[in-house]
């Protein structure tokens, strides 16, 4: 896509939040979904489009955890570490995609395939210590676990 | 009528207006709750926790806690204190120990409570941070960010976000990783700051600063082959006084004369003179576009750099109302390397100009574009604030007190009473009238009070008057946020085909004018605001002349070189171009 | 609808009036549809079963089904979280005449088999009149889960009510349970004062942490002015482990919607807003469902039902900000700023969102509401104890047998629920404590089980109801940790905005790493406690002035285990180190001068 046609993509996708109250976050969503981040210059189209300072934007994604200002990779692993996680290990499975992964919470292979972040609880704590893979819930995980849920993506990629 | 809400503040008895916070009643009754965050012109953030008091039996805020009847409210007893403390230990672990080397160590909020709370040691670990971490921004070449020695109190944010309605400062990051930082972590060169410095006059510690030129011009006093000129602007020398602990307001005009001479300065001029000749050209140039119909209306003042920056940014389809005269500063530059070193036989690159300026953004525009370069070389090399002028006095053992009184040099040192209250919001417009009065009536005006147009309080001031057999409307105004509702007024005309509602309009930067300008000496309030103005206003009262064209000094300016108002020479060396800029360089 | 025309105004009345109408019909065809089966599935698909494959099951149930041509005989219900998400995806087979059977760990294997040998078999011996005797076959019975584990008996299900017995999809089965009869009925028959009044009388207090009484709220609410008013649902649910609000919303939104809606007429608001967490996609989903339902059926809109009572209501998410449960920072997050709280006064239902007056309840609060007004006030208070009234859902987890989620009548003890409900802990261990009120709260420990579970009596010992996460620990656990754990967490979530919480948070985390570390001296417990004690009184918001509590908690009842992390130094210097005057020149004492307090060392 030439980057007018997706900043165009852009102004489209938040233009059902333009008019509504209270609005903004909703249409930053809008955007991560479609990019998987919020790049700067989307920033700037929504700034425009919705009047409100570019700066307020900037507060505003890097004060929710959830917005990424870089692209994330293909694959995003959400290791839980809520409480029910934590009590069960949630940590050692971190440390164990930390270790197959070589990178940190919240960084990206250099590959760009796996993004790993920690979340605070996804709301199935019974199945604790949960991981999430672009989606797919992996429950009572282990860290021996850790390599074929890793490998099952590569698989993926490979196809 | 405001109900009264009476309470007991340390068991002393308290009436203070429905509303008022604990943190106001109590200096009703001599109490000084202790704050850090809180400053009295802006909203309350609560954000520091210093401040705190019991109230019937809880600890609040008394900063931004309203009064309620019947409360018994304890400002201080072991265990308030002790938590102050803690407090306050918690934020000195994330500051560094610098004070020695801190640009605002004298006036540094958080340095006097900590002295005042006499700690001996860091009780907690220190969390340092590098500027790796948190990088020094002096990207503008007008104010220096470190955000190091932040205390995230949030009054620059505030200032800037709301009172400036600029947003280049904002907060970044949450938790303890919380800094205050441009959108994009850009420098505050590449973001829409208009470096006004307003941010550093309200900032309560050292994590934000002017930048520094003392160096430079210390290095040229010492330089033989330098001749150095100073001039000063109208709004210092009602606050440099601050800073030897006079009160505001008071003029030290005479005695800032004889100090530049101490200092090694060889000429010493007056910015009210240029002042003077920026009106001579605005004021022709809207009597031009009023009465002549030549150019279109409004006119706009141009004299703040903050506020051309602004414009630029934000209004670049205005352009053609702007003023094309330049500031008053400059136009003392621009005469001093050519019409003065004609004079005296000097060669403009030997001389170094220096203003002293109540301003931060004068440090920009002394290269703003190649305009400021007219006579050949830089037309001011350095912009001093006022703050960095005191502190050359001191290291320089000048006592400003006891100095005598000396006259500025001439020919660019004369100035009338209309030049002086350049340096508050709505003297500029009250100046041009002055002179576009006689300009189209042929007549002097005879009472040169136009006081509809002066004070701190309210953001736009506006004024009708009769002139030239047609009714002149103007607007006066302060604080770049309160710009946008009359701009947007005069666009919405104009676009409509109409008249523009007003034919002029006076815009200053800074909420108050100069007098309140981002370099003064700091703990700048309303109240200080309006103790400077009216110190400007009495120079202004005591002034034999008060028309700037009928200073003798500037008519010869025009007799012996300029020929006339907007003549070749006057456009070449006192008028500049605008052009649109990027509100962000990315 | 002065205006109107006397012609609209029949067309109106007419419209309103199948409104009603179409709301009854759609009533009756359910219970008339449902009346058509002989037998139903229930399998919960909520968040937990659902991760656990709960899809496949439901597609294997269809499959199967098709085969022997059951489709029209048997309900397939896809359904709401039954409570023991651990051992899920759960499945509940409910044929006339029988006792329903529950099966544990479904995959789609066992729900072929479940078709093919429990319902074949049962439907045979239901045609044949010997449906009182059938017997699930000993294969099938190893993968059930009895209904009469006191799991299950000892709850009391009244917000929980339909999770597990409904299809939280279709509306016609939520107006079949009772749905919007309590909107229908405080809109026709009550005042917005009664319908407060009530509320006040059943002592329903909010759920999302405070308890404060929700008819006091209202009641501001009510006696504000302005040209608008809010009424928010809080469905941000940050606390780490703890998925209540997940559950209803995902089991159906309709019934908080109706408490939304009851809300607002009992406070003349004007339009609703509800806050969900964007971690939650299918509480997302649901309430977007309830809305659009709800507005499809004139239960929205101008002039709802011909009353003179209009509401609207809109869905925004949260962003991953556990602060913005905080009602004020959570106005400011719909406002689209930094979740950051700000001082109270002004409370919101002054000054709240966009600057109108609002209030701000919890989702299971206002689930709480439909059923009050139903039922009447004493339905729900002869529920509790003297100052905590009706049920409260917690999140049972950590390392407890049946973890899951459980409703329970308030002033149930602690021990009740995690050694019967719970079943005790998983590894068999001893119980050492557990924890309540996530990140805000503290723990209760084992000696202390008795304990009745209401606002007051978890106050008293240092923790708090919170939201309800109720989290169990063994003897494995170490209570250093589990602290460091809560501590780590809000110091991640802290806004930042002030420096108590800010600077004091990170300080108490560091220090209670070295402590981990086992680099810790006595003097790091006296500052946890010094660091504590002013984040407690000066952090601007509730997440910072809580936010020791889990530290100070566990000090209270377990300082040993902190006590035997300290380092074990003798070399280490006691007393003053600072070079006071000797008393004389000859003194000589082995002894460290005593503190003369010249604050020196900046005591
Ligand atoms: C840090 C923090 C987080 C909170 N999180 C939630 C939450 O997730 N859900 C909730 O309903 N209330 C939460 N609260 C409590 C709310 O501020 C508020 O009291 C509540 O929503 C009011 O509703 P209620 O009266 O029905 O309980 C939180 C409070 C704090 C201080
Ligand atoms: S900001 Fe204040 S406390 Fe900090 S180093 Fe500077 S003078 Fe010292
Ligand atoms: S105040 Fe103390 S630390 Fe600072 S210069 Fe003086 S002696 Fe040194
Ligand atoms: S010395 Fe001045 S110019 Fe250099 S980094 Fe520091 S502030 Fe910037
Ligand atoms: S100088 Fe003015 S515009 Fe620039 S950051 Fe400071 S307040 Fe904002
Ligand atoms: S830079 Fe200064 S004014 Fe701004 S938040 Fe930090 S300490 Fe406050
Ligand atoms: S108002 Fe004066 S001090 Fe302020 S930016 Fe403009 S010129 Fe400078
Ligand atoms: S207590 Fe913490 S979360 Fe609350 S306002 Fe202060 S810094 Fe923010
Ligand atoms: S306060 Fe003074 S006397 Fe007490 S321990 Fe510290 S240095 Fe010694
Ligand atoms: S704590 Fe991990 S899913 Fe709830
Ligand atoms: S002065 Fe009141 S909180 Fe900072
Ligand atoms: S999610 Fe299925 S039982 Fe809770």
């Amino acid at each position: 896509m030439t980057d007018e046609a997706a900043l165009e993509q852009t102004r489209k996708a938040i233009q059902k939040w333009k008019k509504k109250r209270g609005s903004l976050i909703m249409a930053l969503h809008e955007i991560q979904g479609i990019y998987g981040y919020v790049p700067w210059d989307h920033a700037k189209v929504v700034a425009e489009e919705m009047g409100v300072a570019l700066a307020r934007i900037y507060e505003v994604l890097t004060f929710y955890n959830f917005f990424k200002l870089e692209s994330p990779g293909k694959y995003i692993i959400s290791v839980c570490d809520g409480t029910a996680c934590h009590i069960k290990g949630g940590a050692s499975v971190i440390d164990a995609f930390a270790k197959h992964l070589n990178i940190n919470p919240g960084e990206t292979t250099p590959d760009r395939l796996f993004h790993m972040q920690i979340v605070r609880c996804l709301g199935c704590c019974g199945l604790a210590p949960v991981v999430v893979v672009n989606g797919k819930t992996y429950g009572k995980v282990s860290p021996a676990d850790v390599p074929s849920i890793i490998d099952e993506w590569k698989k993926k990629e490979a196809l | 009528m405001t109900k009264m809400i009476k309470l007991k503040i340390d068991n002393l008895d308290v009436e203070v207006p429905e509303g008022t916070s604990i943190l106001d009643a109590a200096k009703k009754v001599q109490v000084e709750i202790p704050t850090l965050c809180y400053h009295p012109d802006l909203e309350p953030t609560a954000a520091c926790g210093l401040c705190i008091v019991k109230a019937n039996g809880r600890m609040l805020r008394s900063c931004c806690t309203p009064v309620m009847e019947g409360m018994e409210v304890i400002t201080r007893d072991p265990e308030i204190v002790n938590e102050r403390k803690t407090v306050l230990k918690l934020i000195l672990s994330r500051h560094p120990n610098e004070c020695l080397t801190c640009l605002k160590n004298e006036t540094c909020e958080l340095r006097q409570k900590a002295a005042e709370f006499g700690f001996r040691q860091d009780n907690f670990k220190k969390i340092s941070l590098s500027h790796e971490d948190a990088p020094l921004d002096c990207s503008t070449r007008s104010i220096v960010l470190d955000p190091r020695k932040c205390i995230l109190c949030g009054r620059c944010v505030q200032v800037c976000q709301n009172v400036q309605n600029v947003w280049a400062l904002s907060f970044l990051n949450r938790g303890l990783k919380t800094r205050i930082a441009v959108a994009g972590n850009l420098t505050l060169d590449e973001s829409p700051c208009i470096k006004c410095g307003q941010c550093v006059a309200h900032c309560p510690t050292g994590a934000l600063t002017e930048y520094d030129d003392t160096g430079i011009v210390w290095r040229s006093l010492m330089n033989k082959e330098k001749y150095c000129v100073a001039q000063i602007a109208p709004a210092v020398r009602v606050a440099i006084g601050e800073a030897f602990g006079k009160d505001p307001g008071e003029i030290s005009t005479k005695k800032l004369y004889s100090a530049l001479r101490r200092l090694g300065f060889d000429a010493v001029f007056d910015t009210n003179f240029g002042a003077d000749v920026t009106i001579m050209e605005e004021g022709s140039e809207f009597v031009e576009r009023f009465a002549h119909g030549k150019g279109s209306l409004p006119l706009i003042t141009s004299c703040c750099p903050a506020w051309v920056d602004y414009m630029q940014k934000y209004y670049p389809d205005m352009i053609e109302h702007f003023s094309t005269c330049k500031s008053p500063h400059e136009i003392v530059g621009a005469l001093t390397k050519t019409y003065y070193a004609e004079k005296k036989g000097l060669d403009p690159k030997d001389i170094m100009m220096v203003s002293i300026m109540p301003c931060t953004a004068k440090k920009y525009e002394i290269r703003r574009n190649e305009s400021m370069y007219a006579s050949g070389c830089q037309d001011v090399d350095v912009s001093l604030t006022t703050r960095e002028l005191a502190r050359m006095l001191k290291q320089a053992g000048i006592v400003f007190d006891e100095l005598k009184d000396e006259e500025a040099d001439s020919p660019l040192g004369e100035y009338s009473g209309a030049g002086t209250i350049f340096g508050f919001s709505g003297g500029v417009m009250e100046a041009a009238l002055r002179t576009a009065y006689r300009l189209v009536e042929g007549k002097e005006l005879d009472d040169v009070d136009i006081t509809p147009l002066r004070g701190v309080d309210e953001g736009i001031k506006t004024m009708e008057m009769p002139l030239g057999g047609k009714t002149l409307k103007v607007a006066v105004a302060q604080g770049t946020g309160n710009v946008g509702k009359l701009l947007d007024e005069v666009r919405d005309a104009l676009n409509r085909g109409e008249e523009s509602p007003y034919q002029f309009i006076e815009v200053m930067a800074c909420p108050g004018g100069c007098i309140g300008g981002g370099g003064q000496p700091t703990g700048v309030t309303n109240k200080v605001r309006k103790e400077r103005t009216k110190g400007l206003i009495m120079d202004d009262k005591k002034s034999s002349i008060r028309k700037s064209h009928l200073n003798p000094d500037v008519q010869k300016l025009y007799e012996e070189y300029l020929d006339k108002p907007l003549s070749e020479k006057a456009h070449h060396l006192l008028h500049t171009t605008y052009n649109a800029v990027p509100v962000y360089k990315k | 609808m002065d205006e109107l025309t006397p012609e609209m105004k029949e067309k109106l009345k007419k419209l309103y009036a199948t409104q009603r109408e179409n709301l009854v019909k759609m009533k009756e065809e359910f219970l008339v549809k449902k009346d058509s089966y002989i037998a139903s599935i229930y399998t919960c698909n909520s968040t937990g079963c659902h991760s656990g494959g709960a899809e496949n099951v439901i597609d294997a149930f269809k499959e199967s089904l098709e085969i022997y041509g059951l489709q029209d005989k048997v309900r397939m219900v896809s359904t709401g979280c039954m409570g023991l998400c651990a051992h899920g995806p759960l499945a509940r087979v409910e044929i006339k005449g029988q006792k329903p059977f529950l099966y544990k760990a479904v995959d789609g294997m066992l729900a072929r088999l479940i078709v093919a040998e429990h319902l074949l078999p049962a439907l045979k011996a239901l045609k044949e009149g010997k449906a009182e005797n059938f017997e699930v076959n000993a294969f099938l019975k190893q993968r059930e889960l009895s209904l009469d584990l006191p799991f299950f008996t000892k709850q009391k299900k009244v917000v929980l009510k339909n999770l597990g017995h409904s299809d939280p999809e279709d509306f016609g089965e939520y107006l079949a349970t009772g749905g919007y009869q309590a909107f229908i009925k405080a809109l026709d028959t009550m005042t917005p004062k009664e319908v407060r009044d009530v509320i006040r009388e059943s002592g329903l207090r909010g759920r999302g942490g405070g308890g404060f009484p929700t008819a006091k709220k209202w009641d501001l609410l009510a006696a504000a002015t302005g040209d608008e008013k809010f009424v928010i649902c809080n469905g941000d649910e940050g606390d780490p482990g703890a998925y209540m609000d997940a559950c209803i919303l995902g089991g159906g939104a309709h019934s908080v919607l109706e408490g939304m809606m009851i809300e607002a007429y009992a406070t003349g608001a004007t339009h609703g807003w509800f806050y969900v967490r964007a971690e939650y996609p299918l509480a997302i989903e649901r309430v977007e469902q309830a809305l659009k339902q709800a507005k499809k059926y004139g239960l929205l809109g101008k002039n709802i039902l011909g009353t003179d009572f209009s509401f609207m209501a809109e869905l925004r998410y949260g962003a991953g900000a556990f602060v913005c449960g905080e009602e004020t920072a959570l106005m400011e997050s719909l406002e689209g700023k930094r979740g950051t709280p700000h001082p109270r006064p002004p409370y919101p239902t002054e000054k709240g969102l966009f600057g109108k007056p609002s209030a701000i309840n919890n989702v299971e609060t206002l689930a709480n509401v439909p059923v009050i007004i139903r039922e009447g006030a004493k339905f729900f208070n002869s529920v509790g104890t003297e100052t905590s009234k009706g049920t409260k859902v917690f999140a049972l987890t950590g390392k407890v047998k049946h973890s899951g989620l459980v409703e329970v009548p308030m002033g149930m003890s602690v021990s009740e629920i995690v050694n019967d409900i719970g079943g005790g802990t998983s590894s068999g261990k001893p119980f050492k404590a557990v924890q309540t009120g996530g990140p805000s709260g503290g723990v209760i420990p084992a000696n202390k089980l008795d304990m009745p579970i209401c606002y007051e009596e978890l106050k008293k010992i240092g923790s708090m109801m919170g939201s309800g996460g109720m989290i169990v620990m063994d003897q494995d656990d170490s209570m250093v940790e589990i602290a460091k754990f809560y501590l780590s967490f809000t110091v991640d979530e802290s806004c930042g905005k002030c420096a108590p919480c800010r600077i004091g948070g990170y300080q108490m985390l560091e220090l209670m790493k070295k402590i981990a570390r086992g680099d810790g001296k006595e003097d790091d417990i006296q500052e946890l406690i010094e660091i504590g004690s002013v984040m407690k009184k000066a952090s601007l918001c509730a997440l910072g002035q809580t936010a020791p509590n889990p530290v100070l908690s566990t000090l209270r009842f377990f300082r040993e285990e902190y006590e035997a992390l300290l380092k074990k130094d003798d070399d280490e210097e006691e007393g003053c180190q600072a070079a006071l005057p000797k008393k004389t020149d000859k003194e000589e004492s082995k002894e460290k001068p005593e503190c003369a307090t010249c604050s020196g060392c900046g005591r």
